[in-house]
C-alpha cells in the first residue's frame, strides 16, 4: 500500500476539503494548480458542504483487492451540491433502492484495510440524508 | 486509603471558572441484532434476553469514523470553528490501533489540527466521562476555550458468551467550553475509583473476561452509589432535584435498579434509557443517553449523568440546562432519529460485519 500517497489526498478524503477559485467563484474538487473553468491559479480553501445527489450509478458484484468487505456495494457518481461532480462508494443503503436523484450526504468511513497489520484507510463515502 | 466513614473533606471537583457543554452529538449505526437472535443461535431461544436489541456497526464503521460523525453533529450545534477546539480526547476500548492515536484521525476530519491536543482515553466503560472531566479542567484553567470529549465503542462478546447479547456499537460528543456559551453547565464532578477485577482483556486476547462474583454489587453498585450520594450529598441536591438521570447501561433492568436504590423514579430514568433499543455500548453508553436528554429537556433543568467503567469506578455529573431555550439548527440529526434508523440483521450477517469469518 502506497502510505505516501494516502496521506497526501487525506486531507479531501477526509472531509471533501476542495478548493474556490478566487478569480471567477468556481468550486472545486479535487484541489487542482489550475481552475478548469478560467485557467487561472489562485485559488483558496474550501470545505464542501457534503450534500448532494446521485447522478449515475454503478453496482460492484466483484470488487477490487481490500474492498471485499463492503460488496456487493453501488459505486455514485454524486453531484455535490457546489457543483462538482464526485466518484465514491455509496453506504448505509441497500443496492435495490438506490436511483438517479436520490438526495445524499458525505459521511466519513473506511475505504478499505491492508489485512490485519497494515494501514486503515478512510475517506470519504456517500449516504442517504439522514435529515 | 481514606476512612470513607471519616472523610470530610470536599471532593467534589469544579473548575476555577465555570464550564459547560456547548454542544453534542450522538451516533448510532444503522444495524440491529435482536437478542432472540443470537439465543436462537446459541440456546435454543431459551435464554432470557437482557435487552431487545443491539446496535452494530457495519462493515465500514469503526471507533473512528464514528467519532468523527458524532463529533461534527456536536460541532455543528455548537456552531464553533474546528480550529478553535484546543483538545480532541477519545475513551473507547475499541480503538482501531492498539498503537497510533484514533483522535488523529478524527481531529483532522474535523478539521482541529494542528493546533490541538489529542489523545486516546481507556478506562473501560468509563473513558468517554474520564476524557470529558478532563476537558472540563482544560477550559475551566482557560487552557483552551474548547475541548472535544468522546465517548465511542464497537463493543464485541465472545461468541455465545452472555455479554454477547448486550455488547453494542455507537457513543457521543461533546463539546466542552464557557459556561456562558453553554446548554448545559456542569455544577460538579466527582470521581470514585478502586482495584476492582469485575472486568478485563488481556492485551492479546480478542475477547474479555469477567470476574464471576465480582460484576454486580462491588462493581457496578458500589461504585456508581458511592460517586452519586457522594456528588448529591456535597452538592446538597437529592433525587428530588432532578430531572433526569442517566446512569450507565450493561442491559436493560439494572439502571432502574440502581435509580431506584438512589430514590430516583423510572420517570427521572427513561428518557436516557437507550439500552433496550441499542445495547451496552460501552464507552458511549451513559454519554449516548445523556445526548437524548438534551434533544428533549427544558430550560433550567437539572439531572445527575453517572458512568461506571469496569476495573473499576465511576464519574458523576451534576448538570444543568441552560434557563435559555435550547436553539440548534435543525441539521443535526437528533438521537431519536439515529434509533429510527434501524435494519435488522440475523446472526450469519453479524458475523460478517464484525469480521469474524476468516477469509485465508
Ligand atoms: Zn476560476
Amino acid at each position: 500500500m502506497e502510505i505516501s500517497r494516502h496521506w497526501r489526498l487525506q486531507q479531501q478524503r477526509y472531509g471533501l476539503l476542495g478548493e474556490k477559485c478566487n478569480h471567477c467563484g468556481e468550486k472545486l474538487f479535487p484541489p487542482r494548480d489550475v481552475c478548469p473553468e478560467c485557467t487561472q491559479d489562485s485559488q483558496e480553501l474550501y470545505r464542501f458542504s457534503g450534500k448532494g445527489e446521485v447522478y449515475s450509478y454503478s453496482k460492484v458484484f466483484d470488487p477490487p483487492a481490500g474492498y471485499e468487505g463492503t460488496a456487493p456495494y453501488t459505486m455514485a457518481l454524486v453531484k455535490l451540491e457546489e457543483g462538482p461532480l464526485v466518484t465514491a462508494q455509496l453506504t448505509d443503503v441497500d443496492n435495490d433502492i438506490v436511483e438517479i436523484g436520490m438526495l445524499v450526504e458525505m459521511v466519513t468511513r473506511k475505504l478499505r484495510e491492508d489485512g490485519n497489520r497494515g494501514m486503515l484507510v478512510y475517506g470519504y463515502k456517500f449516504r442517504p440524508r439522514l435529515k | 486509603m481514606t476512612d470513607l466513614r471519616r472523610d470530610t473533606r470536599t471532593r467534589v471537583m469544579q473548575p476555577a471558572r465555570m464550564v459547560g457543554i456547548v454542544g453534542y452529538g450522538a451516533y448510532l449505526p444503522r444495524f440491529r441484532l435482536p437478542a432472540s437472535e443470537i439465543s436462537r443461535v446459541w440456546t435454543e431461544g431459551q435464554s432470557s434476553l437482557p435487552v431487545q436489541e443491539k446496535a452494530v456497526a457495519g462493515p465500514d464503521e469503526d471507533v473512528v469514523t464514528m467519532s468523527i460523525e458524532a463529533a461534527r453533529n456536536a460541532i455543528m450545534r455548537a456552531g464553533v470553528d474546528p480550529q478553535d477546539i484546543g483538545a480532541v480526547w477519545i475513551g473507547s476500548e475499541s480503538h482501531p490501533y492498539a498503537v497510533k492515536p484514533t483522535a488523529t484521525i478524527v481531529a483532522e476530519a474535523i478539521g482541529a489540527v494542528p493546533h490541538t491536543q489529542a489523545a486516546d482515553w481507556q478506562f473501560a466503560c468509563k473513558g468517554g466521562t474520564e476524557a470529558m472531566q478532563a476537558a472540563i479542567a482544560f477550559v475551566g484553567s482557560c487552557m483552551s476555550d474548547y475541548a472535544c470529549a468522546i465517548g465511542m465503542d464497537t463493543a464485541q462478546g465472545r461468541p455465545g458468551d452472555a455479554l454477547e447479547y448486550t455488547a453494542g456499537s455507537g457513543g457521543a460528543a461533546f463539546l466542552l467550553g464557557p459556561a456562558d456559551k453553554s446548554v448545559a453547565v456542569v455544577e460538579g464532578t466527582y470521581s470514585f475509583v478502586t482495584d476492582t477485577p469485575d472486568f478485563w482483556r488481556r492485551s492479546n486476547a480478542n475477547y474479555p473476561q469477567h470476574g464471576q462474583r465480582f460484576t454486580g454489587e462491588p462493581a457496578y453498585f458500589r461504585h456508581i452509589t458511592s460517586a452519586a450520594e457522594r456528588l448529591m450529598d456535597e452538592m446538597g441536591t437529592g433525587p428530588q432535584d432532578s430531572d433526569f438521570a442517566v446512569f450507565h447501561q450493561p442491559n436493560s433492568k439494572i439502571p432502574g435498579r440502581v435509580g431506584r436504590y438512589l430514590g430516583f423514579t423510572s420517570a427521572q430514568l427513561e428518557v436516557g434509557l437507550l439500552a433496550p433499543e441499542i445495547g451496552n455500548v460501552y464507552a458511549g453508553s451513559a454519554l449516548v443517553g445523556l445526548t437524548a436528554v438534551l434533544d428533549s429537556c427544558d430550560p433550567g433543568d437539572r439531572g445527575l449523568l453517572v458512568s461506571f467503567g469496569s476495573g473499576a469506578g465511576s464519574d458523576a455529573f451534576q448538570l444543568r440546562i441552560s434557563d435559555q431555550p435550547l436553539d440548534f439548527p435543525d441539521v443535526v440529526p437528533s438521537t431519536r432519529d439515529y434509533l429510527e434508523r434501524r435494519t435488522t440483521i440475523d446472526y450469519s450477517t453479524y458475523t460478517r460485519y464484525l469480521g469474524k469469518l476468516a477469509l485465508e
